[in-house]
């Protein structure tokens, strides 16, 4: 009940902010704030009352809705959800307070803002495929809002592009979701919704599964985004607000790797295994083609837009690597890139208040004006990169090694991608920062103030802590984690090196060799010298 | 007392913090103090350390303080704890001892700048991870370490972050020190794989009974680790950063480019020799870059006006000794040079900080000389670590070279010997060519300039690293068995247990139908103890390379000046070799453009033409089947029963 209180807060702040009057705007915003923030703590409960070492739903609450379809309002959060939650929470306030110079229908601008918390927290949550889809579709619409009104020159385009594409890659999903819905009244007889009833109780061919895999992929390849479907993002970054493109980087996209931890894994575990090189290839593609798209880029925030896809690949690799190692890399990096793009958002949102351009040629020599703002800037930046002691660096670190394991081609290539982030991140940081001062619109520039001092501290004591002590925050989804590699394993049914195909088996002569290095951790049993 | 251990990083870490956050508030005198007082501190506690390891019981495992679970993560558990082993303890002194000499002279050379304080925490910065790097117990804390050197010294080299050369030898460092890292990374997931952990004594301990020896795991496996020494200590084919590097300030560029951070490779070979030692064809490949290194970087010192760039090869040069050391598995030789160069060059890079201070920032070896007369504390000191690094007995150069030298010769072949004496012959000759045109003969100094000795807070460093590239010789002392200090001191760790690795390897091999003896490598790695006079006879033939290298210096520069100019005017292997044999240039054409213009193409044609394309292609079509159906939404019934009609003639015909 708690759980669902918390989530619904936004939604009935929202409420009654409608009843302010439009011209109060200092009232609306604090009151915003104060829900968000007051939103927040309550969600730091659950971290208090979180059972760590339980991969079961926790907090769990259920009351049937549409009894006649089996459909019931079924919430809960396990390892694999609670961080997410509490970040969506934390990125809520930190967007509504980075908001504080919206000058244009701030009353509505709050009300989009708050509505969307919820949207996106009932996500997480729902443990209900009708709840679920619900949820999904309806955080669209504040996003959409909030990306055409108060977005850039381009944004209607930006926003229907953003909608049209999520909502259209969903649509499969919802085929899917009925189609399991029906066989699963056929195979036990009851027509239920319910995911972890349906994740139990649901037995699929592999030839199914892999139909159902791909109508469920294309949903949250998109979300993800996963190269080629990442198209949306560039633009839907540029054109958002600040706040926007926070939630954006990162709540939106994090869905669409919890689908694959929530959906795509436990439901079709078999699917998973035998695509498992294809979705690899496209993870190892987005690390790679993003950083180089990134490095050319001209806008600041396409930049940093085209850096999550890269970013992102890695999560993607995380979770296709079945083992520890690696899905705890994914759920970390996954906190991780929420918490470094959103700090790379915020900084870019600050320079672009105080100079109207984001274009990086337009910069030079800021280091020298605004030394305060250069620091943070140099922390993010190199949390983007993935320095070690840093919070990417854990995340990175621990999907590379969790892939290795399973296949070294990928790791290799992923493994890549740290080079090309510190070429584009360096650059960019060069060009904006360093040198000398040239654009004389620069030299009055005035550096951080308090409020965007509050918004950076949070974000920079984060990033360090997760870099330097990050069992406060990986020991909330151990539990989870190992039930899903163990599920995983046990339903895969089949091992992915017997697959046929052309591009499996290019994949399975390289990875060959990494079974033939793998020696046992126990046993003295070593490869032999060919 | 190892529970001490952490407070070694620690102090420079908290000047770091103080003097970044408050460094303009508190004025320059307290930065100095803070900063100089960390690494001092830091070196006292080392010290400690150091004579607690003299009470270590042989052969009990190396104290090591783990202070908490770093990265949790089912099989793999990453504990952020540090190691004391006499390995460590050497780097540590090395790196505190050397820091803190240098520390201080920055205090004379930096003074005038602005932004004093921020130097002073980037350069405890670097200290604290540098010596994560040297004290991790493990492969992770020593990347923490590894990561966080390279991004000091993008900082340090960025220092001066208006020049445009300055920005961009930084990015150049960190992005190319960013594919050695890479290979590092991937040789860590190798020992996680092979080994279930990535702990060093763990790992250390199991190899000669996990891995066989010369088998592909073992090789790739340090092959990748190699690839992570190329990148810091700058050998082919990653070397090209650290004569770039020199934008930064001079002191920098002595502690971090010549003393401490470059040797981070060596120290990572050393450190896990006991892999290296099973992989054959990985030595050979150590030997022949740093080998080639060696001869390479030292040509290219030949050809340099700057003071900076001589001497930033001339480190190049010296590194490649230390990989020769470490390719024929002359570990103990190899942190003997390790130390005497730290030494040496540390002094050499502050006395041309102290003639560059003294000069206005003038760097030219073409617009000074005669500085010996000016400056004679500076010239002394210089010269005596030139002589040191030509390897002239009895200066520290010699023994650590030579020790090199002969192993060299004895373990490995008389290709890596011919390297290592060509490249010392080339050495005596351009650090003496420096000399000779730094100080001697006729000052071309710029009139306006009037040179003068630097203040004693310079020059008292420059005498205690002088005193010690003179006697640093005394660590180990050759022919006598039991004389050489620094050998019996890192015996414990470097002592490879050959007869059970190599009894494991026929086993496993022979378990697979391989039967192969290595009885006689077992034989050859054993206590061999050459001839007293094949050394003796070796050190006389490296001393009078080292004095003909002087003498052609001589006569090149001090007796007839003329001469190098009328061979060297209108020669194209002599341009190329100035150009340092133009490999920036091709690397540029060979990579660094192909992936910036690829990368245009990918985001124009691929990207917005391309996917974006589709995906627009696919939203018009949409948008002009819609605009179809539309007209023949009229709204006109006539229209629709039209339609209706046409509709049903056409299944008629159909059916």
């Amino acid at each position: 009940m708690f759980l669902t209180f918390v989530t619904f807060l936004p939604l009935i702040g929202a409420a009654l902010l409608a009843f302010v009057p439009d011209e109060k705007t200092e009232t609306i915003k604090q009151a915003a704030l104060g829900i968000a923030v007051a939103d927040f703590l309550l969600s730091l409960v659950f971290y208090q009352e979180f059972d760590m070492h339980s991969h079961k739903m926790q907090f769990e609450f259920m009351v049937p809705w549409i009894e006649a379809w089996g459909i019931n309002y079924h919430v809960g959060l396990d390892g694999i959800s609670l961080l997410l939650y509490i970040l969506t929470t934390f990125l809520t306030a930190v967007s509504i307070l980075a908001s504080w110079e919206v000058k244009k229908h701030t009353k509505y601008y709050m009300i989009s803002m708050l509505a969307l918390s919820t949207g996106m927290l009932g996500v997480f949550i729902a443990l209900d495929f009708f709840m679920f889809y619900v949820f999904w579709e309806f955080q669209l619409v504040p996003m959409y809002i909030i990306i055409g009104v108060w977005g850039g020159p381009r944004r209607l385009y930006a926003a229907v592009k953003f909608f049209i594409y999520t909502a259209v890659g969903s649509l499969l999903m919802l085929v899917g979701i009925i189609w399991m819905y029906l066989e699963l009244h056929q195979q036990t007889g009851t027509y239920s919704t319910d995911i972890l009833f349906m994740t139990d109780n649901l037995k699929m061919a592999l030839e199914v599964q892999i139909w159902l895999f791909l109508a469920f992929f294309l949903a949250f390849a998109i979300k993800v985004p996963m190269f080629p479907f990442h198209t949306w993002l560039p633009d839907a970054h540029v054109e958002a607000p600040t706040a926007g493109s926070i939630i954006l980087a990162g709540v939106l996209l994090k869905m669409g790797t919890y689908g694959f931890l929530r959906f795509n894994l436990p439901l079709f575990p078999a699917a998973s295994y035998s695509l498992f090189p294809y979705v690899c290839w496209l993870a190892v593609i987005g690390i790679v083609y993003g950083a180089l798209v990134a490095m050319v880029q001209e806008d600041l925030k396409k930049l940093v837009a085209y850096s999550s896809v890269s970013h992102l690949g890695f999560v993607m690799l995380g979770i296709f690597a079945f083992n520890h190692q690696g899905l705890s890399g994914a759920l970390l990096q996954n906190i991780n890139h929420g918490i470094s793009t959103s700090a790379l958002f915020l900084m870019v949102g600050m320079i672009y208040d105080r100079r109207h351009t984001r274009l990086i040629k337009e910069f030079g020599g800021l280091s020298k004006i605004i030394p305060v703002f250069a620091i943070y800037f140099m922390i993010v930046t190199l949390s983007s990169i993935g320095l070690p002691g840093m919070n990417g660096f854990i995340g990175e670190f621990l999907v590379l090694i969790g892939m290795f394991q399973t296949d070294v081609v990928f790791a290799m290539i992923g493994t890549s991608g740290v080079i090309f982030a510190a070429c584009y991140m360096l650059w960019m940081f060069q060009r904006v920062m360093f040198l000398e001062v040239t654009n004389p619109e620069n030299e009055k520039l005035e550096d951080m103030n308090l409020r965007e001092k509050i918004l950076m501290v949070p974000m920079v004591i984060l990033i360090f802590w997760i870099g330097l002590y990050p069992a406060p925050f990986t020991k909330t989804f151990d539990a989870s984690i190992e039930h899903l590699v163990s599920h995983v394993n046990k339903h895969s049914g089949i091992k992915h090196e017997e697959e046929g195909g052309a591009h499996h088996a290019a994949v399975k002569g390289k990875a060959t060799v990494a079974q033939l290095l793998t020696t046992g951790t126990s046993e003295t049993t070593v490869l032999v010298k060919e | 007392m190892v529970n001490l251990a952490f407070l070694v990083p620690l102090f420079p870490l908290i000047g770091s913090i103080i003097n970044g956050f408050y460094g303009l508030k508190i004025g320059k005198d307290w930065v100095s103090k803070i900063a100089c007082g960390g690494p001092i501190l830091s070196f006292l506690v080392v010290l400690c350390l150091w004579v607690s390891l003299f009470f270590h019981p042989e052969g009990a495992p190396y104290p090591e303080q783990i202070l908490f679970t770093w990265v949790p993560a089912g099989s793999l558990q990453v504990e952020f704890g540090f190691q004391v082993d006499p390995l460590s303890c050497v780097m540590m002194l090395v790196v505190t001892g050397v820091g803190s000499v240098i520390h201080v002279f920055s205090i004379g050379y930096m003074y005038e700048e602005y932004s004093y304080y921020r130097y002073f925490a980037y350069l405890n910065l670097f200290l604290f991870s540098m010596l994560l790097l040297v004290m991790g117990n493990n492969f992770l804390v020593m990347f923490i370490g590894w990561e966080g050197v390279g991004a000091c010294s993008y900082f340090l080299i960025g220092y001066y972050f208006e020049k445009k050369s300055a920005c961009d030898a930084a990015t150049k460092a960190f992005v190319v020190n960013r594919i050695g890292d890479f290979g590092f990374l991937i040789g860590i997931f190798y020992v996680f794989q092979t080994f279930g952990t990535i702990d060093f004594s763990s790992v250390m301990a199991a190899a000669p009974t996990t891995l066989v020896y010369g088998s592909e795991t073992v090789t790739l496996l340090t092959m990748f680790l190699f690839i992570g020494a190329t990148g810091k200590s700058a050998q082919i084919p990653l070397y090209t950063w650290l004569p770039d590097a020199m934008e930064g300030p001079t002191p920098v560029s002595a502690l971090i480019h010549a003393a401490t951070m470059v040797t981070a490779g060596v120290y990572m070979v050393v450190r896990c020799n006991a892999l290296f030692n099973l992989a054959p064809l990985t030595l050979t490949i150590i030997a022949l870059v740093g080998g080639g290194t060696a001869l390479m970087a030292a040509t290219i010192g030949c050809t340099q006006w700057d003071i900076k760039r001589v001497l930033a090869d001339s480190t190049v040069s010296q590194l490649g000794y230390m990989f020769v050391a470490c390719g024929v598995g002359a570990y103990t030789a190899a942190i003997f040079h390790l130390v005497t160069h730290a030494f040496f060059k540390a002094c050499l890079f502050l006395g041309s900080g102290s003639v560059i201070h003294a000069m206005h920032h003038e760097q030219d070896i073409r617009r000074m000389g005669g500085l010996k007369d000016h400056m004679p504390i500076t010239y002394l000191t210089f010269l005596i670590s030139t002589i040191a690094i030509a390897g002239i007995f009895p200066f520290s150069g010699f023994f650590s070279k030579d020790e090199i030298l002969f192993h060299a010769l004895m373990d490995g072949n008389v290709i890596y010997w011919g390297m290592g004496v060509s490249g010392a012959f080339i050495t005596a000759f351009y650090m003496f060519r420096l000399v000779f045109l730094t100080f001697h003969g006729e000052s071309r100094v710029d009139p306006h300039v009037h040179p003068h000795e630097s203040p004693a807070v310079m020059t008292m460093p420059l005498i205690i690293l002088a005193g010690l590239a003179l006697g640093g010789g005394l660590l180990g002392i050759p022919l006598i068995h039991g004389w050489h200090i620094l050998g019996n001191w890192l015996e414990p760790v470097i002592s490879f247990d050959w007869a059970t690795a190599l009894h494991h390897s026929e086993t496993v091999l022979a378990s697979h139908g391989h039967h192969e003896s290595f009885t006689e490598l077992l034989h050859s790695k054993g206590e061999h103890h050459p001839n007293v006079w094949i050394e003796l006879l070796l050190m006389a033939f490296s001393v009078a390379v080292a004095l003909s290298g002087i003498y052609m210096a001589y006569l090149f520069y001090r007796k007839h000046p003329e001469l190098p100019a009328k061979f060297t005017k209108g020669q194209w292997g002599f341009d190329l070799v100035q150009e340092k044999y133009r490999v920036d240039e091709l690397y540029d054409e060979m990579f660094v453009k192909p992936t910036v213009e690829a990368s245009e193409r990918l985001w124009k044609d691929a990207d917005m033409k391309g996917v974006d394309g589709a995906v627009n292609g696919v939203a018009q079509s949409i948008g002009f089947m819609s605009k179809i159906a539309q007209y023949f939404q009229s709204g006109f019934v006539r229209n629709y029963a039209m339609f209706m009609v046409m509709g049903f003639v056409v299944l008629l015909i159909i059916i």
